[in-house]
Parts: C-alpha cells; structure tokens; sequence
C-alpha cells in the first residue's frame, strides 16, 4: 500500500522550476529564495504507520525507551523536582472553515495526524526506583481545555489551557491535583486557528510568558482576527495583569529560559505557501518589546505581498531572529540541554520538530541540536533523535515537546504515536 | 401587401432544468468578479471569501450544464451542430478557466490578486457568451 500521498505532483508540473532537496537554508545567516507558488501548494502528508517493534534512531552511546504508552495526544511534559513527569494531553483549535479550500485542506492534514481524541488531562508518570521505568501512571487533574505549556514555580503548578493560564498549588511528591485549578488570566482564544498557548516562568516567578499563535496562515482571516494574535504576553502571577512582551511572531509554540542569564528563548513556526524552502522556522531570544515581523515581513525586512494593507514602519523596525531551523520543520518543543546530556550535547538547545506538509520532500519529524557557544546558537543542527519517518515515507511518531531532566534525560512526546520518550546517555 | 401567412414557432427549446442550470453560472461568475473588485478596492477578506464560495457554486451548476450541452452536441442534426459545438466549447471554457480560478482563489490573503481579477472577468464573460448562444435557442423564428 501507498501510504504517502503526493498532492504535490501537480504543483511540482506547475511550478517553473522543482526544488532540490534537503536544501533548505539554515543557521545563523540563512540565503532565502524568492518566494514562489505554483496553482496547488505542495503537500506530502506522511500517514500514521505506528513503531511495532521498532524505536527511534540515537547517536551511538545514547539509549531511548517509551516510557508511556497510549496517552490521548501528548504534547509538552514538565520535570517535576522530584523526578515526576508531567505530561499535557490534548487537541484544541475551533476555527470554522470559510473557504472551500479550509474543508479540502483540513481534511488532507487530518490524514497526518493521530485519530485518538485530545485528553484534556495531565498525566503524572512516576519511577519511584530510578531504574528508568516509569512504573506509576496517574490522571493528576482532568477536564482541562487542550493544556498544553507548564511550568512549575515557587509551589504553582501553571497550566496554559488553549483558552486560559491556570494555577494549581503544587506539594512535592503529590500524583494528584488537590482540587479544581484558580484562575490566573484568560487568554486570546476566538478561533485558535493556532491554539498551543506555550508557557515559560521567569526564575523569581514574578512573570509568565505566554506564545499565543497567529490566527492564520497569512491573515486571511482577516487583520481583525490578528489583535492579541501572533505575540507573547508578559503576565503578571499574582494579579493576572498581561502586556503584549514581544509581538510579530507567528506562532511561537515554545518558550523556555536560558539558563544562567535568565534571557526568554522561543521556537516560532513561520508561514506557508510561498515555497519549499521559504520561510524558516526559528529559534530566537525574544527582547522585550521587539517585533518580529509577521504579517507584514519575513526574516527581518523581506516583505510578505501578501498581506494588505502593507506597513512599511513595522517591516523597518522588524529583528531577523537568531538562528533558522529550516523550513517546514514545524518545530513545538525546546529545550536547553547541560552536562548531564553528556559531552556532545552539553551546550545548546534541543528542538523537537514535528515535521512538514507544504514540502514534496518531508523535512523535520526528528529532534535535532542546535550548539551554543558563548551563550548564541551558532554552526550547523545535529540530528540526534532520528527514525520518525519509515522507508515507505510514512510516520511512526511526531515529535512535539522536548523538555531536560536534571538527572540526565531528555524527555520527548509523540503525539502521533501517543507514547512518551526517553532518551539517556548510555552509562 | 403580401399574401405570405407568417407562423412563429421555437427554433430548439432548452429543457426546463437545462434551462435552470444554465440560469446559474452568469450571475454567480459575475457575483465573484465584483467581490474581487471589492476585495481589490477594500482590502477587506471577507470579499475574496464570497468569491471562492460563488465560484464553487458557478463549477458546481456549470458543470451539469456542460454536461447537457454535450449531451445535445451528440444528438445535434448536421443544421444545428455549429451552434451546438460554440454553446459546449464556450461553456467548456467557462468552467476550465472558472476551476483554475478557484484553485486562485484558495491562495491566501492577496496572494489571488491579480490573476484573480483577470479570471474572473473572462470566466463571467465566457459565461454571459454560453448564456446568450444557449437561451437563443428558445427564440422564435419566422418561417413561411
């Protein structure tokens, strides 16, 4: 059986000129090609095929285990003190089609995902041993709404929900939450075309940020559909008070702080449909009150002729961000990694990439690291979890949140394959 | 004054339902053109919205319509087959070029414009032209 399915064809004939694969810019100072579509957007869907007996590819000398199995869509895990995994479940988004092409187009990428329904939960996986089994499985709260970033500080447990950034009170040790979550502030949430609300603390635990994702691929739901859209707000945790933090970034899906100068990085996936290797999604500090283009440009000034009216002002003071992670590579989860990940992968950044549609040649569905050297990324990414795609181009697992634990892990949640990951340096 | 009694009597009558669905593309084709004026002139999405969903219903009526019109170009006597074969032809390229112009319209955002506007004046002048050669039929002739 065909499994992949190649709606590019007709494009690729359209389209004057194929791309070559595995060209797609990188790093610090990515060259961009001009932007092009043909009549159709490229599309591979990779299908759902499942690991059976098999596992993901790591470097030599590393090792990786399910440590859970079955979840109902896993997306971001939290490392609790104690060595307890937090994981959040769900599946959220609510925006109505409006044009023939949202029907046709979000069938097409429903072939690419899990058909297992959102949990809306946070499951607590427990190795009580340290034997590198996670023995205990609990249900620590539920009836959430597709949660998704976490973050624990100063004993609050704060959940970004797809429609608000709720608090738990959180005791060492504790499977179970001990009641209904408090309220800390409500967030964006008419449409959600993109509804991952990412969720970093600061260290003192004064502030949260929050990534809250554009409203469309290039606002054709319109400019109204953009306010409170494409930004990370600055939220106050004792009041709920919220400031836009960083705005013109369209989807920035993980926030995480940079350990030692306190500095917000985020992930950001960029926009589609002007071409195979345009625009790169990317890893980037965020400065407070900077603006990172979107709509109105891409990687610092190049225009977006997309988008009506155009703003000229906003393109000139746009920042081009640190690093390109590629394009298409849709990645969802970062993380800095430290010596316990040993020696190779001491310094820098982890990225889960959940892996393309608008590419003929599937790129990301691995985990990449990305180096730092004196405290910036820099040089090219390094496979390290591999083996999401099969020979035939299909997909046993999506990688999404990739979050370090202290002890020597990383944790990685597959949320087509619905399982947990583990990856540890061999002892 | 002449002698000669004069009968009128129709020429080629388009069945009742051919008839209906060709009543459909002109006004939906034109529909799409002027909200991609709009959309030219406003900026405003919700016009290039309309314009995809009357151009979806323009394919989805076009079609039985082109479907009649071969159906006819078949069965046409060599007197007829002319005007037959201009009625297909020309509702064939309406909803050839009408299927590339919702494939247009499924970009985003501004990404339509211009060709939009281009496809949709020639889809709803090719449409008002299969209009006007298929409701001719109906007209009466004078025969003696």
């Amino acid at each position: 059986m065909r499994a992949a399915i190649l709606l590019g064809i007709a494009a690729v004939a359209l389209a004057a000129c194929d791309s070559e694969p595995g060209s797609s810019p990188l790093g610090e100072s990515p060259r961009l090609p001009d932007p092009r579509r043909g009549l159709l957007p490229e599309m591979t869907i990779p299908r759902p095929a499942g690991w059976g007996s098999e596992r993901p590819t790591v470097p030599e000398g590393y090792r990786i285990e399910a440590i859970a199995t079955d979840l109902r869509i896993p997306r971001q895990t939290l490392v609790l003190p104690n060595g307890d995994i937090l994981v959040a479940e769900g599946s959220g988004g609510n925006a109505p089609a409006l044009r023939p092409k949202d029907i046709i187009a979000g069938y097409i990428k429903s072939m690419g995902k899990s058909s297992v329904p959102g949990g809306n939960r946070l499951t607590l996986l427990r190795d009580a041993d340290g034997d590198g089994t996670y023995e205990v499985r609990r249900v620590f709260a539920d009836n959430l709404n597709a949660p998704y970033g976490l973050a624990l500080v100063n004993g609050s447990l704060y959940v970004a929900n797809q429609d608000a950034l709720v608090r738990f009170d959180y005791r060492e040790g504790q499977t179970e939450a001990s009641g209904p979550p408090a309220l800390v502030t409500n967030l964006p949430s008419q449409i959600n075309h993109h509804w991952t609300k990412a969720l970093a603390a600061s260290p003192d635990g004064r502030h949260l940020y929050v990534g809250i994702g554009s409203n469309s691929n290039i606002t054709e739901r319109g400019m109204e559909a953009e306010v409170n859209r494409a930004m990370v707000w600055e939220i106050d945790a004792r009041t709920g008070a919220h400031r836009p933090y960083a705005t013109g970034l369209r989807n920035p899906t993980a926030l995480t702080i940079q350990p030692g100068t306190d500095k917000l990085w985020a992930v950001v996936n960029e926009r589609d449909e002007i071409g195979p290797d345009l625009v790169p999604d990317y890893l980037t500090s965020v400065q407070e009150g900077g603006f990172y283009g979107w709509p109105y440009s891409y990687w610092g000034q190049n225009v977006d002729d997309r988008v009506r009216p155009q703003d000229p002002e906003k393109v000139a003071a746009a920042i081009r961000p640190d690093y390109a992670l590629g394009s298409h590579v849709a990645a969802l989860g970062v993380a800095f990694s430290s010596e316990a990940m040993g020696a190779r992968f001491a310094d820098g950044v982890f990225v889960g990439e959940h892996g393309s549609w608008n590419r003929a040649e599937p790129v990301g569905y691995k985990v990449v690291f990305v180096p730092f050297r004196d405290g910036r990324p820099t040089g090219e990414p390094v496979d390290v979890v591999t083996g999401f795609l099969n020979g035939e181009g299909n997909a046993r697992g999506r990688p999404v949140g990739v979050t370090l634990d202290p002890r020597g892990a990383l944790i990685i949640a597959d949320d087509l394959s619905n399982t947990v990951w583990r990856l540890t340096p061999a002892r | 004054m002449s002698a000669t009694s004069v009968l009128l009597r129709p020429l080629h009558p388009l069945h009742p339902l051919h008839a209906i669905v060709l009543a459909f593309p002109l006004p939906l084709f034109l529909g799409a053109l002027f909200s991609d004026i709009a959309y030219w002139m406003t900026f405003q999405i919700q016009w290039a919205n309309f314009s995809s969903w009357l151009i979806a219903g323009g394919l989805l009526f076009g079609a039985f319509a082109v479907l009649w019109a071969l159906v006819d170009l078949v069965r046409s006597r060599p007197g007829g087959r002319g005007r037959a074969a201009v009625y297909f032809g020309t509702l064939l390229a309406m909803w050839a070029l009408g299927f590339i112009n919702a494939l247009v319209h499924a970009k985003d955002a501004f990404a339509i414009m211009p060709e939009a506007l281009y496809l949709s004046a020639i889809v709803a002048l090719l449409a008002l032209v299969a209009a006007w050669v298929g409701y001719s039929g109906i007209r009466s002739g004078r025969i003696s």
